[in-house]
């Protein structure tokens, strides 16, 4: 029996990786949980320039589950090529950059310096709902999605996962466009748009007004949608949204995902995803599965 | 730092709206550091940020204050009830650093963590002096007259104390160094007193945490220098001209 998965032509030690976002580049946890017996990381959205992320309010704590405006803080691509990729790399993890973007020219040239840098995975992320002039933008509509593809592939060689929105128009649709447009994988589902109101002062919490929903309250959602996107297209999907138990896990990878991401639920336990990766293994123990693609059914 | 699930060791109510809860860990801490307290069988999705109030061998202390539902919960638990505890977290106040007579100045439940911060500098050999503001009926000041020289108490109510703010008598000129932890107005009011006295002065912040340990970038601050500071990893403890106190 082994843990042990492909993913895009790339080896996981195991399915599990942490969502971008809630991982940071890694290091951040590395002081409270063993990060080497990750399947893989993602790294926090990156965009080609500096981003100073939104002003403001930037989280809020719902029913089962949390609002986040953080709008895409990170240090820019050349930094994070610099600076922490090569730490990311150092941790054991397979490395995924996430790719997000203002317009197309910036994805593109995000892309290109990504390129060969040494990030196993690129994920192009489509689906950010928290920066007002793109992003999530991408993801909604499947004409804007299948350009922004097209053009990224041209510009990276490496495995590439298209990161998809639940606020997509015609979710089916549009993974079949990024398969046809070249993308290697999808992962889903990014945040739902949401929004939170102080009742005080009457305007809403957030700056930016909206912002992203995670956490266990999304998972059925998520579930719905990744078993969708896995009849639709014939490349891997990686499942995640509200995942926090090996259970969570094990319902996704039913469904048809090759690999599944952890992301709110690691701010509960900080070994959120260590535990899912043990009970994951006794799981496919007691019902004699020799590997993660023998969980999928039907 | 360690993340688990430890025994409440007891509960209580000092005011309505103002809990303490004790809990036994032998992992070291520094004074100004928080932890991550997150019941393990509650409805909250999230820990709170609260700041270590005391550790007396291996007891820790947290005061907190119920603001929302997550420190109701807290407020709820009982002796034995499971809490997870993720810490010590951030940089604490930096203690090596200073010398001389030093100005605690807490304002409500940020006194919290001038009780463990006197109690270092009095191992250390450090001379403090305490000022704490309350709104109205005080807390922790016969704790903190046992670790410090003197001890000012102010209560916006007047029932105890002098009446109105503790930050209007204070005087930063007699400090070689001023450790703050309150509500913003009274961090902006003591930065500004200390920046014009020309005396440092190191604030400890709070703010809506997620992760705590600098991943999720929820509790950003400004920094002065115009970039995001992360209150739990770069902080919660800054320099008075390292951050930036506007609304």
């Amino acid at each position: 029996m082994t843990l042990e998965t492909d993913l895009l032509g790339v080896t996981l030690k195991n399915p599990v990786i942490m969502a971008s976002g809630t991982f940071g580049f890694g290091e951040e946890y590395a002081g409270l949980i063993d990060v080497s017996r990750l399947g893989g990381i993602c790294s926090k959205g990156l965009t080609l320039r500096p981003r100073a992320g939104n002003d403001g309010v930037r989280m809020s704590e719902t029913a089962a589950g949390m609002l986040n405006s953080v709008g895409m803080q990170n240090p820019g691509v050349p930094h994070f090529i610099e600076r922490e990729l090569p730490a990311m790399k150092a941790l054991g993890p397979a490395v995924i950059a996430n790719l997000g973007g203002g317009d197309i020219e910036e994805y593109v040239e995000g892309a290109r310096l990504l390129d060969g840098s040494g990030a196993d995975i690129l994920e192009l992320n489509i689906s950010c709902p928290n920066v007002k002039d793109g992003g999530m933008a991408f993801g909604i509509k499947t004409q804007v999605a299948r350009e922004v593809v097209r053009a990224v592939r041209r510009a990276y060689s490496g495995p590439m996962l298209v990161k998809l929105s639940p606020g997509a128009e015609n979710l089916t649709e549009m993974a079949k466009a990024c398969e046809a447009e070249g993308a290697d994988g999808l992962s889903l589902i990014n945040t739902l748009v949401g929004m939170a109101i102080d009742v005080e002062t009457r305007r809403s919490l957030f700056r930016n007004r909206v912002a992203g929903l995670s956490g266990p309250a999304i998972k059925p959602v998520a579930l719905r949608m990744v078993w969708d996107a896995c009849r639709a297209v014939s490349i891997p999907v990686v499942g995640l949204g509200g995942i926090a138990a090996w259970r969570d896990a094990a319902e996704f990878l039913i469904a048809g995902a090759a690999a599944i991401q952890v992301g709110t639920a690691t701010f509960s336990r900080p070994d959120t995803a260590l535990s899912i990766i043990d009970g994951l293994g006794e799981y496919m123990s007691r019902h004699g599965f020799e590997r993660i693609s023998d969980i999928r059914a039907c | 730092m360690l993340s688990e699930v430890l025994a409440v060791r007891s509960n209580e109510m000092l005011l309505p709206d103002i809990g303490r809860l004790t809990v036994e860990a032998a992992a070291p801490a520094r004074p100004g550091q928080f932890y991550m307290l997150r019941p393990e069988h509650g409805a909250m999705l999230l820990g709170r940020a609260i700041s270590l109030c005391d550790r007396q061998g291996e007891i820790l202390t947290f005061l907190y204050k119920i603001v929302g539902k997550g420190t109701a919960e807290l407020s709820r638990l009982r002796e034995g009830d499971p809490l997870r505890l993720t810490g010590p977290l951030g940089n604490g106040f930096p203690l090596e650093d200073i010398s001389g007579k030093i100005a605690l100045i807490g304002g409500g439940v940020g006194v919290a963590p001038m009780v463990y911060t006197a109690r270092a500098l009095r191992e250390r050999g450090n001379t403090a002096d305490a000022f704490l503001g309350y709104p109205d009926s005080p807390y922790l000041h016969e704790t903190m007259k046992t670790l410090c020289d003197k001890v000012t108490v102010a209560t916006e109510s007047g029932v105890c104390g002098a009446k109105g703010y503790v930050t209007d008598i204070f005087d930063p000129e007699k400090y070689a160094a001023v450790l703050c932890c309150g509500p913003l107005a009274m961090m902006r009011a003591v930065a500004e007193k200390c920046k014009a006295a020309g005396t440092p002065v190191w604030l400890s912040l709070e703010n809506r945490m997620a992760c705590g340990v600098g991943a999720c970038l929820v509790c950003t601050c400004k920094g002065k220098s115009g970039g995001n500071l992360r209150v739990c990893a770069d902080g919660p403890v800054f320099r008075g001209e390292e951050i930036s106190l506007d609304a």
